[in-house]
């Protein structure tokens, strides 16, 4: 793995806020309300986005959004290929997804193949009656037909670089930052 | 990390953090038991066969929906239907194996060294389910995993193993992975069948039962093998499970909150009384369930750890 170093920080602490509230406002107004709608956070770090999401989904519509934490490590499509093995983490969905409107919610999107893998484990865990797709940042170069519905910042990447988001619980700070490979 | 092994052929090849990984690994594939649809597409288009030459429910039917739940197609041979009666060796069992591309062969077998053998003959990534006396790497797994689980961490917890440790692959590869992860260890038996060499690895030797189960926080008991019987290691199976078999009264030198445990099948009444394998502390079943997690973690882990290896 090449090594990397920090380019520029694309959002700090009160625009993760803003994007954060902003994202559950469309959430409640897209869906008409929360009413069946669950939060699902892909492993690792869109677990803590989604139970911010929910915390103010929580304020704004005075109702508990559950949250389920996803691993989709099973579900890549480049097992044996990839040059380091993923650590298999747990999945925890305590609820039903049977006819809910599921909201998943990532870090990054870039490629598109996490979410592909997502909707895969999704289908293997319920029928959800819908499915939607939030991610903090949308860095582009689509290789499957994927969209976001919530998108917390755009940010123009070349693929050699990484978009990287750190956060409080985890990292100590909250942040999103690109980085690029050193020559 | 990543598991960087082409084979699993027993314990003492590995370190304390390959177990760790497996023993975190398996924690995540015990969540698809609880699933309605129980699988996953991991281990889609890849081949596992199960050579097994020795009788076995739970290490076989363990190992074949391991590989089901992961997408895999599952082939079991027990060599009694097979060549192997004709006289077939097991280097041209494994080369002709080979030829039809498994991605893993799991092979149980009489003798000490055959996986190690198979390992070096073949390209797919082989899984030792008991080699003879040797080792039971999958059952030690299992059993630090259920451990692990029940108690929280491994670290400085003592263990009991009581019964005939001279012939156990299980008592083998679980005194290797339980020193490995820093467990204090005890086997106790009669004379004839515990072995002296176990000192030199650090285990004490108890002949009597209940010293040896007192203050520990596991006893493993092992399944007393019938066969044994007739070559002079104890009299008769009633005076073994007499003075080594695991009852109520007999516990109550142990501590109020020991944890049983047993690799199955169980002699009911001989090494272990029924009232405490269906007791609330016996862990026997939920070793069981722990073993389907930890296959599918192994084969997880041997199918993907190397890219390009089983090409």
């Amino acid at each position: 793995m090449t090594a990397l170093r920090e380019k520029a920080q694309i959002m700090d602490e009160s625009a993760m806020v803003r994007a954060i509230t902003r994202i559950a406002h469309e959430i409640a107004e897209r869906n008409k309300g929360v009413e069946e709608v669950v939060l699902v956070g892909l492993r690792s770090r869109g677990v803590e986005l989604a139970q911010r999401i929910a915390a103010k989904l929580g304020e704004i519509e005075k109702t508990k959004v559950p949250v389920g934490a996803l691993d989709i490590t099973l579900y890549r499509d480049d097992l044996g290929r990839a040059k380091t093995q993923p650590v298999v983490r747990r999945t925890e969905i305590k609820f039903s997804i049977d006819d809910k409107k599921v909201v998943l919610v990532d870090d990054v999107l870039f490629t598109g193949r996490s979410c592909r893998a997502a909707m895969d484990a999704l289908m293997d865990l319920g029928r959800p009656s819908l499915i939607q797709l939030a991610v903090l940042v949308d860095r582009g170069h689509r290789e499957l037909p994927i969209r976001a519905d919530y998108v917390g910042k755009n940010v123009p990447t070349s693929p050699q670089e990484t978009v990287q988001l750190f956060l409080t619980e985890q990292d100590g700070v909250d942040r999103v930052v690109i980085c690029e490979p050193v020559e | 990390m990543t598991f960087m092994r082409k084979d699993l052929l027993g314990i003492q090849d590995l370190t304390a953090h390959e177990i760790t990984l497996i023993l975190d690994t398996a924690v995540s594939m015990k969540e698809i038991a609880s699933r309605d649809i129980k699988k996953v597409p991991t281990l889609r288009g890849k081949t596992v066969i199960n050579l097994f030459y020795e009788a076995s429910t739970r290490t076989r039917t363990s190992f074949e929906i391991a590989g089901k739940w992961l997408s895999a197609d599952v082939i079991n041979i027990s060599t009694s239907g097979s060549s192997v009666v004709k006289g077939e060796s097991l280097k041209d069992t494994g080369l002709t194996l080979q030829s039809m591309h498994p991605d893993v062969v799991v092979i149980r077998h009489a003798a000490a060294g055959a996986p190690h053998m198979l390992a070096k003959l073949i390209k797919a990534s082989v899984i030792n389910a008991g080699d003879g006396a040797h080792e039971h790497p999958t059952q030690a797994l299992l059993d630090l995993f259920t451990l692990r689980e029940k108690r929280g961490s491994l670290q400085g917890l003592k263990a009991a193993i009581v019964g005939d440790i001279t012939h156990s692959r299980v008592a083998r590869s679980n005194i290797f992975a339980m020193q490995k992860m820093g467990m204090e260890i005890r086997v106790c038996g009669p004379p004839t069948l515990l072995p002296r060499y176990v000192e030199g690895l650090g285990v004490q030797r108890f002949t009597a039962i209940e010293a040896a189960i007192s203050d520990v926080d596991v006893i493993m008991m092992l399944r007393i093998q019938r066969e044994r019987m007739g070559s002079g290691f104890f009299p008769t199976l009633r005076e073994y499970s007499k003075i080594f078999g695991l009852n109520l009264t007999r516990l109550k030198a142990a501590r109020p909150d020991v944890l049983i445990m047993h690799p199955g099948p169980i002699n009911r009444g001989v090494e272990i009384a029924p009232e405490v394998a269906d007791g609330p502390y016996s862990l026997i079943l939920d070793q069981v369930e722990n073993g389907l997690a930890i296959r599918m973690a192994l084969l997880y882990l041997l199918v993907g750890g190397q890219p390009g290896a089983n090409n």
